[in-house]
């Protein structure tokens, strides 16, 4: 056999799972799951809202033990009992609720939990200066790392979490969701780094929800429905349109199109005359008005 | 279609923060301007407050509480609170007191069973905090009730009575005294001990705080603890390292305490707790964790030592001090909520 395609690789999987299931009490979230996570390649997790991608990564960071199935890192089985041990494992995790602390200021989190020490104390001076480089890497540039990260955008928390896993990661490097928040140039500046990480020959787990974000970036996809996974297929076994059509569960999206057929789009409709629509919220009269305004004044005091 | 302005480097938006708001940013500083107006305050009532000697007596009133106050404000960084601590310091006392005097034991080993009493106790509350996942209060407020019961009884059952009995003349009560309870006069003022201690610990915990990884894991578990698992902080080990921090600062006082009067009331330490927190809440601790300070909590100690030797020399009647620390508790919380929004803005 020749190895002339460079999207396939031979090696063995850093991460294997197997039959992984996991029940929150009577919600069984997960369900025989097998995904395979090589080195220098990214796999894509996709499904709707709710199919189980969080908890499925929240497993693999050592966050929630499995109930059902195995888990085998480098060929060997593993329980993580706490993502202390997932992390000193090579595994860095971006979670999609960020996972920063927000009255502490940009360089303590970005070291949270791997500090950099000199001595007995910390060497602030060299962390300033390594989150600061890092930080501008992925293009974002806070002129004061002593700010607390309550103080800044979702967007640059959102990058200031995946600078920190792209810092630490060492075998394996998970990002829940990490484009859903952000516009469409910082996006763009994950996804290339996506592939630096991919190129640097990490392990790359990427869950979206968005197919086209994923058929960038991606070399394998699994998509989960219900807390199963429903396709599992390389990249050369599908194109872009078969992805979203899977996604969106190809049948529904054509009982959608049918439902939506007569709807017009591109119709626009006159404003409704004063007390003609149908809502719910009530009219005031002027004074009950007034009497509202002044309260949510004092309110706002 | 207009063109968009170059991009520079850096965002022009955001300037750079003065030097005088970062410094109102930090959160002792509402202790600090409340410690100036007090000590304006009685300096202008009470003429006895400017003698030079009773600066010694003022140290030593706020060491009694400042000795707590800097672990119970690391607590209160960590999220967590501790009702105990209070009674816990009385236990301490009461602990190396009986074990000295019902097993004739030398001094020093009942003053080693009281640390390994008092540390226990905190890992307990730290333990059970976890175990049950109930929030300190609750925790706390059980310990704080076992505490109390058993310093009465356990008094009553080995003394006999409502206080320890007199350990002075047991082997190894001086070395003890000299190492717990000492005072030294320099010129006019008295210097006692514990405000050594005081000073020293907060220091050492300011460091801790501001300079160790271990302080970066205190501000992430109280700030946000899932988060801050979620990193790879060891939460659950964090906070009961804290509580066992109070448990020493409680060790510390209580051995003050026993050798500096030799009489131990079992009933004492109640309402203590409130007043550590006290101080640490005016010294810019967030009830919620994640925020405030060390040196905060030691002004916070300074100011209820003003106070309540102020109220005496200024010949008000005592009763009014927790009125006094009332007031500029909710005083204190205004300042500092107004101060941090204003430098945050
Ligand atoms: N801590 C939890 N306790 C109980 N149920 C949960 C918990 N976390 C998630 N679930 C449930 O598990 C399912 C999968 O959730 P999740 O993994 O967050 O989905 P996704 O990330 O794909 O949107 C959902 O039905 C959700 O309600
Ligand atoms: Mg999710």
């Amino acid at each position: 056999m020749t190895i002339t395609d460079q999207t396939r690789t031979t090696t063995a999987p850093i991460l294997e799972l197997d039959d992984i299931g996991k029940r929150y009490g009577n919600v069984h979230a997960l369900r025989g799951v097998n995904i395979r996570v090589r080195k220098g390649e990214v796999t894509c997790v996709l499904g709707d809202n709710g199919a189980g991608k969080s908890t499925l990564i929240k497993i693999i960071a050592g966050l929630h033990d499995y109930t059902e199935g195995s888990m085998k890192l480098d060929g060997e089985e593993t329980h993580f009992a706490s993502p202390r041990v997932a992390q000193s494992s090579g595994i860095a995790t971006v979670y999609q609720d960020l996972a920063l602390a927000p009255l502490m200021s940009v360089w303590r989190n970005f070291f949270l939990g791997n500090e950099i020490r000199k001595g007995v104390g910390l060497d602030i001076d060299e962390m300033k200066k390594v989150a600061g480089e890092e930080l501008t890497k992925m293009g974002i540039v806070i002129p004061d790392l002593d700010r607390p990260v309550s103080a800044l955008s979702g967007g640059q928390r959102q990058v200031i979490a995946i600078a920190r896993a792209i810092y630490f990661g060492a075998n394996v490097v998970i990002l829940d969701e990490p484009t859903a928040a952000l516009g469409v140039k910082q996006s763009g500046v994950v996804l290339k780094y996506i592939l630096k990480m991919r190129d640097a020959g990490l392990g790359v787990i990427f869950i979206t929800h968005n197919p086209h974000h994923a058929y960038l970036v991606g070399n394998h996809f699994v998509i989960l429905k219900l807390g199963r996974v429903v396709l599992d297929a390389h990249r050369d076994e599908l194109t872009l349109e078969q992805l979203t059509g899977e996604m969106a569960g190809g049948q529904e999206l054509a009982e959608l199109s049918h439902e939506l057929a007569g709807a017009d789009p591109g119709k626009v409709v006159p404003p409704a005359p004063d007390g003609a629509a149908d809502v719910v919220a009530p009219t005031l009269a002027a004074d009950a008005r007034a009497e509202l305004l002044e309260e949510e004044q004092d309110e706002s005091l | 279609m207009s063109t968009a302005t170059p991009a520079v480097a850096g965002d022009d938006r955001v300037q750079a923060r003065s030097s005088l708001s970062t410094y109102l940013g930090m959160p002792a500083v509402g202790a600090v301007i409340g410690a100036v107006a007090i000590a304006a305050l009685f300096l202008v009532m009470a003429p006895a407050f400017r003698e030079l000697g009773n600066i010694g007596t003022v140290m030593y009133q706020a060491s009694t509480i400042g000795i707590m106050a800097v672990f119970v404000s690391l607590l209160m960084i960590g999220g967590e609170f501790d009702l105990s601590a209070g009674v816990a310091v009385v236990s301490s006392s009461l602990c190396a007191a009986h074990a000295t005097w019902y097993f004739g034991l030398n001094v020093w080993m009942g003053v080693t069973i009281a640390l390994v009493f008092s540390v226990a106790v905190g890992a307990f509350n730290g333990w059970l905090l976890q175990a049950t996942k109930l929030p300190s209060f609750l925790v706390t407020l059980g310990s704080f009730f076992v505490l109390s019961g058993a310093n009465l009884a356990l008094t009553r059952i080995i003394a006999g009575g409502v206080s320890s009995n007199n350990i002075s003349d047991m082997d190894g009560w001086s070395t003890a005294h000299a190492v717990f309870a000492s005072t030294w006069q320099l010129g006019p003022i008295e210097l006692k001990i514990p405000v050594i201690y005081w000073l020293i610990l907060t220091g050492i915990l300011s460091f801790v705080l501001l300079r160790t990884k271990y302080g970066n894991w205190i501000f992430a578990a109280g700030g946000d603890s899932a988060a801050a698992r979620a990193v790879g902080v060891p939460v659950t080990a964090t906070k009961v390292v804290l509580f066992m921090g109070v448990g020493f600062g409680a060790w510390l006082l209580g051995m003050h305490n026993l050798f500096e009067y030799n009489n131990v009331q079992s009933g004492a330490g109640v309402g203590y707790e409130f007043i550590y927190i006290i101080a640490a809440v005016i010294g810019g601790c967030l009830l919620t964790g994640g925020y405030g300070s060390v040196a905060g909590a030691t002004v916070g100690a300074l100011i209820y030592g003003m106070t309540n030797l102020g109220i005496t020399y200024a010949g008000w009647d005592v009763d009014w001090l927790k009125t006094f620390m009332g007031v500029l508790l909710i005083g204190a919380v205004l300042v500092n909520q107004a101060v941090k929004r204003k430098a945050q803005a």
